[in-house]
């Protein structure tokens, strides 16, 4: 792991510092039709910090970020209730548009997934453009979300290749310039890493450091290590429920949950 | 239930007793016939095809690709105005069916709820197993008794052979299409139409182009959907104008081989080997693109 780079990921992005909301989720309920899989939670992701959300598989951590811009309600027969508040606008209430929802609130899943039939350009592009919007500046918008995602020196000089001859790693730090093109105030990461060799997710993991310089970031993962390594503080769910949040060394110190404890102690999971 | 059989020993019991032998021979029997049953439906495609191919082989020759039939009598005719007659009422039906066909796929895969999703393909199937001689027939009630047959009642009636086999082939594809995708565009606040059009659709295409060649091969040689609908020719030359009958290469071979002299014959098997081959042809191609987009697909799962 000593060969991960120790510059600056993105030298032409000097520490833009931009506050970002924070999210307040409250009474957050989530179906899948009539199973009940987050189960009443409360829960903060403060500004411009890094929550990890732990837990066995299936606890519901996935779906409860899912929630958060609205994606769960994607899933034929899948419903949430609850709110979530981004500083003082609830995206649950009617007037909001989920579309906006979606551009505010960004998101990277487990696996990279560029559109196969892109460029790459076109793949950091498709947010705008698919937003239908005509941007002058769309160049200028694809360099600085490459930039964003420490990318832009590894592919400067072939943007018009296809997406898929990248790394998974690199595939993945698309996806993440392709949620910043959109200009996102919250980015939700579903195991970004999952996929990735050690290297990668070093790789990753630095540049979460940086982008919460800009955005407020929730990260689902399995890995402790990595919890421990990005997050300011850590949330540990178990069977649709939150057990206990707190800052991240504090969790895995001294928790005051006995099955947090359980769990970050490996007796479980 | 039968008794167990007599397994005194543990050596008579793994030299199998009667029953496991009979068991045994069964199983050899019945993989024989299975392959010979195999073997016999390739048979018959090469019978077919050779059998074609030598009776028709002679007759080919430019002459009877670019002129069209004579008057009766005369010799010499060729199917010109039988090909691009076939072209046309093909290209006709495409334009209707393929563009239909793809979006009912889509309402299959990409919005109707599961259920809704397989009462649709349950109709398409039910559509795609109608005689096609029934779809002639219902076509010929409803645009050509009060008018006239026409290339545009002939090319509908295609279309509507077509139709059930573009929307399967389509749906078929895109449920292919990883959910990984649709969601990376949904995420970034696409409405489901424009994820489907710009990220779903093309992620697919080679897919649906497979459907629609498949769909393009099958209406080139109907026969039946035509013969109410485009049989009765008003003229036997080059004709492109769909306002009037036109004829195709499976109703001029239907003529040909009707006919009384030998050179009509001979014409009628150049006639079904072109076809063939035209088939054959646009099947392979369709393969192949679908082979690609598989193993597109495949590398993203």
């Amino acid at each position: 792991m000593d060969d991960v780079p120790e510059a600056s990921l993105s030298p032409t992005l000097p520490g833009v510092h931009k506050p970002a909301p924070s999210v307040r989720i409250r009474g957050l309920r989530a179906y899948y039709g009539d199973a009940e899989r987050v189960k009443g939670i409360d829960l903060d992701l403060n500004a411009n910090e890094v929550t990890a959300i732990i837990g066995p598989s299936g606890c519901g951590k996935s779906t409860m970020i899912r929630c958060i811009n609205r994606m769960h309600e994607e899933i034929p027969g899948a419903r949430s209730e609850g709110r979530v508040v981004l500083d003082d606008v609830n995206l649950y209430d009617p007037s909001v548009d989920v579309i906006a929802v979606r551009r505010t609130v960004g998101m990277v899943f487990q696996r990279p997934n560029p559109f196969p039939t892109m460029s790459i350009f076109d793949n950091v592009a498709a947010g705008p453009r698919l937003a239908n919007r005509r941007r002058s500046d769309l160049q200028a918008a694809v360099r600085t979300a490459l930039e964003g995602a420490g990318l832009w020196q590894e592919v400067a000089d072939r943007l018009s290749e296809p997406a898929t001859g990248l790394s998974g790693g690199q595939q993945q730090r698309l996806c993440i310039a392709r949620s910043l093109a959109v200009d996102p105030e919250v980015i939700l990461m579903d195991e970004p890493c999952s996929a990735l060799d050690p290297t990668a997710s070093l790789r990753i993991e630095q540049l979460i450091d940086e982008l919460k310089r800009r955005v407020t970031i929730a990260i689902v993962t399995h890995n402790m290590q990595q919890a421990a390594r990005v997050a300011d503080r850590t949330a540990f769910m178990l069977d649709g429920e939150l057990i206990e949040v707190g800052p991240t060394h504090h969790m895995f110190t001294s928790p005051s949950d006995p099955r947090t404890e359980d769990y970050v102690t490996g007796k479980f999971g | 239930m039968s008794p167990p059989a007599p397994t005194a020993t543990l050596a008579g019991r793994l030299m199998g007793d009667v029953r496991l032998r009979r068991r045994r021979a069964l199983n050899r029997t019945m993989e024989t016939v299975a392959t010979l049953a195999a073997v016999a439906a390739v048979v018959v495609l090469a019978v077919v095809f050779v059998s074609v191919v030598i009776k028709g082989i002679g007759a080919i020759n430019l002459d009877f690709l670019i002129h069209s039939e004579v008057p009766f009598g005369q010799s010499g005719g060729g199917i010109a105005n039988a090909i691009v007659g076939t072209i046309v009422l093909v290209a006709l039906a495409s334009a209707m069916a393929i563009p239909v066909g793809i979006l009912v796929g889509l309402h299959a895969s990409e919005f109707a709820r599961p259920r809704t999703a397989a009462a649709v393909r349950f109709a398409l199937d039910l559509l795609n197993g109608v005689p096609t001689i029934v779809t002639g027939i219902f076509v010929f009630g409803l645009l050509v008794v009060g008018h006239t047959q026409s290339g545009y009642a002939g090319a509908f009636a295609l279309a509507i052979v077509m139709l059930p086999i573009v929307a399967r082939a389509a749906q078929e594809v895109l449920s292919l299409v990883p959910a990984t995708v649709r969601e990376g565009a949904l995420a970034l606040g696409a409405t489901r139409w424009r994820a489907v059009v710009r990220v779903v659709l093309p992620t697919a295409s080679s897919g649906l182009i497979t459907g629609a060649l498949l769909a393009v091969a099958r209406a080139a040689g109907e026969t039946a959907p035509l013969l109410f609908t485009s049989s009765i020719l008003t003229t036997t030359g080059v004709s492109t104008n769909p306002g009037q009958t036109l004829v195709s290469i499976p109703l001029r071979i239907y003529q040909l081989a009707e006919g009384t002299s030998p050179s009509e014959h001979s014409e009628a098997w150049a006639a079904a080997l072109l076809l063939i081959l035209a088939v054959l042809a646009i099947n392979v191609v369709a393969r192949a693109l679908y082979g690609r987009t598989r193993a597109r697909m495949a590398a993203m799962q």
